[in-house]
């Protein structure tokens, strides 16, 4: 979207250097000038907070790296020796546990964003696709850093997921010793997974410069889904967004801070503080809040279907409940953009957050009645809202009359 | 209007998950276990911060009764001199120190006095004999075990938890189960070397190990009843699992007192960028 450039450096080592590394140039274009739809809501801040959650996971995990220790037999008392006494220990253990939390916050109300306000549509499917790969990294990220303090629910967890892979026909065992380093989660399983972990975020950051690249090529969706028509559709990047985003930041940090001054423990497991014991199995193994809808869905499937059995079709759900991401942008054929101007989709829409959250309750409790039977309907209403509810709403419905242009629909809100 | 219209959706939405969760939960358990009493502890709510008073006499109650099985492997003498916990003077925990024996080969005596850098020896050589010496049952470590207990809680307690910032279900897990060493139901069979816990809901190796009376407290104004010792000892082992709660929540309050005076001035500013612009 930057097609005209307003860069004319007259210093002449800004000249020199623009004629062999043009970076103040692209600087310029992209972080000042990027021209941005005015009427992002506070929704679309949410981009900006992932960019600030992900630098501070990075900062902070690489200050904690410095003082722990990946062996079975240490990494439990090297967490605890971090938050006793080393120097500010505790509140930058804090931050990254509660970190990892905060950024899974973030990351469902930019994708609920996005589903929304349909910005997956052409022309940005690759930017939601490289965003759903995102996803999926901090997933990896985040499961192999919960592994890491080595308490009972990072093992249970670790053996529990570990063994997904197990139910893959053919190449299932191999794999699985190739992801644990042996026949159990042991110290080989430990040192493999903190390497990934401090490998994986370097990848995401690459993804994400991936993501915001193709971020820039259509420019930003908006609220009324209309394309940018003129200038008058848009502001600058800086100072207008930089600003709002800084904002949003400010605030997100708030009950950030509340967590991990006042409540650190409250989103992990009391389980997590005993240490690791292959000997003793804890009585509810459950993952982190954030695995909660997935591991719902894991757990739906508990009957066989035809050849496959229980354990490989909740293999195949988990998976596909990722994978169906991908495929967002082609099935939901509807050409109107913005949930707010599609009657039909928005009560569906409202109905599949309503259920993420159902399905997040359901991750977390036994799997006796009725929360079984809840998680099948809920399973269910997960997946018929992608592959059957998208595909047919977007033949089927009228949508609303959309305004001409940005402009004109700020114009409507009569001044507010 | 739009962005009211959309607020008041997921508020609708937050009601009704809410209400749908609280339907959902159901008795889950036919074993009758009786409700946890939430205590009121000194250290709980954003306010709260440890009694130095109450965290000596726990520290009494653990030495005096706890000690001889539990271990405490995370301290070091020293952190019972440090702000924010019993604070005794440095020229106590020494001599306290002195009263303990550390093992060390590498000495020509094999062992020596214990100073206030020692960790707090663990009272079995080996895990063996820990066993060995408690019915098979292995008495834990003391020094994470209040945050690694928790109690359960019926909808909307644990929800609201998230907004009052409760942390204390390890501690009121810990004074619950300290004083509900009952007599065990008439139809239960308790086995030889277990102690029927009501609280617990089942046995336990361990027999109650406080009562009324058992450890002294200087001067009259605390009682020396069960729930006296109970209620101390468990704050020391929150004391123990989480010695920097005091320095963590005055840091909190400067933190959010910071945050919410620099986003009200960045409101500002972000008013005073947007406010030629039509959005």
């Amino acid at each position: 979207m930057s097609g005209h450039s307003s860069y004319n450096p007259t210093n002449p080592v800004a000249k020199w250097l623009d004629s062999r590394l043009p970076i103040m140039r692209f600087s310029k274009e992209h972080l000042m000038d990027f021209p941005t739809p005015k009427n992002l809501n506070y929704w679309w801040t949410f981009g900006a907070i992932l960019a600030f959650m992900l630098v501070v996971q990075i900062a902070t995990g690489i200050v904690l790296a410095m003082s722990y220790t990946p062996d079975a037999a240490l990494a439990f008392d090297s967490v605890e020796n971090i938050r006793r006494n080393v120097n500010y220990g505790r509140i930058i253990q804090a931050t990254h546990a509660v970190g990892a939390s905060m950024f899974f916050v973030a990351v469902y109300v930019h994708i609920g964003r996005g589903l929304y306000y349909g910005s997956y549509k052409e022309p940005r499917e690759v930017l939601w696709i490289l965003g759903v790969l995102i996803f999926v990294l901090m997933m990896a990220t985040a499961f192999m850093g919960y592994v890491l303090p080595w308490g009972q629910m990072s093992f249970w967890a670790a053996t529990v997921i570990t063994n997904i892979f197990s139910a893959i026909p053919i190449i299932g065992d191999p794999l699985l010793q190739l992801l644990r380093g042996g026949f159990a989660v042991d110290n080989p399983t430990l040192k493999r997974f903190f390497s990934l972990h401090y490998l994986l975020p370097f990848v995401i950051a690459a993804v994400v410069a991936l993501h915001i690249w193709a971020l820039h090529v259509p420019g930003n969706n908006n609220p009324v889904g209309v394309e940018v028509k003129s200038s008058h559709d848009t502001v600058p990047f800086h100072p207008y967004i930089t600003m709002k985003d800084l904002l949003a930041i400010v605030l997100f940090l708030i009950p950030f801070a509340w967590f991990v001054f006042f409540a650190p423990d409250i989103l992990g497991h009391p389980d997590n503080y005993k240490p690791a014991n292959p000997l003793i199995t804890p009585a509810h193994i459950v993952p982190e809040w954030y695995f909660l809808p997935f591991y719902a869905i894991l757990r739906a499937i508990d009957f066989d279907m035809w050849f496959i059995s229980a354990k490989l079709g909740g293999v195949i759900f988990f998976g596909g409940s990722i994978l169906v991401l991908f495929f967002v942008p082609w099935l939901d054929g509807s050409k109107t953009r913005s949930g707010t101007f599609r009657p039909l989709f928005k009560p569906f829409y409202w109905l599949f957050i309503f259920n993420f959250f159902l399905l997040t309750y359901l991750g977390a409790q036994l799997a006796v009645e009725p929360y079984s039977t809840l998680s099948k309907i809920s399973t269910a209403y997960y997946f018929g809202y992608f592959l059957i509810i998208l595909p047919i709403v977007s033949r089927i419905e009228t949508p609303n009359p959309l305004p001409a242009s940005i402009s004109e629909s700020v114009l409507g809100k009569g001044g507010s | 209007m739009n962005r009211m219209s959309r607020f008041f959706k997921s508020v609708l939405l937050a009601v009704g998950f809410g209400i749908s969760s609280a339907m959902l939960v159901v008795p889950a358990s036919s074993v009758v276990i009786i409700d946890a009493e939430l205590q009121d502890w000194s250290f709980a709510g954003i306010f709260g911060r440890y009694d130095k008073n109450q965290l000596q006499r726990g520290f009494q109650v653990f030495q005096q009764s706890c000690a001889a099985c539990h271990g405490a492997k995370q301290i070091s003498f020293r952190n019972l001199s440090e702000e924010g916990g019993p604070s005794f003077s440095e020229s106590q925990v020494k001599a306290l120190a002195a009263e303990y024996i550390i093992i060390d080969a590498e000495l020509e005596d094999g062992e020596r006095a214990a100073t206030p850098a020692d960790r707090w020896p663990e009272p079995f050589p080996t895990l063996r004999d820990a066993r060995a010496a408690n019915s098979g049952a292995f008495p834990p470590d003391f020094s994470l075990l209040a945050k690694a207990r928790g109690i359960t809680q019926r909808f909307p307690a644990w929800a609201l938890n998230y907004f009052t910032a409760y942390q204390e279900g390890g501690t009121d897990y810990i004074y619950n189960l300290l004083v509900n060493f009952t007599d065990a139901p008439e139809d239960y069979d308790v086995p030889a070397g277990q102690y029927w816990n009501a609280y617990y809901g089942s046995t336990l190796a361990m027999a109650s190990p406080l009562f009324d009376g058992m450890i002294d407290y200087e001067g009259d104004e605390f009682p020396e009843t069960t729930e006296q010792y109970a209620l101390d000892v468990a704050a020391f082992m929150m004391w123990m699992a989480e010695p920097g709660l005091n320095s963590r929540k005055q840091m909190g309050f400067q933190v959010l007192i910071f945050l919410f005076v620099l986003a009200g001035m960045m409101v500002m500013v972000k008013r005073k960028i947007w406010s030629d612009v039509k959005h």
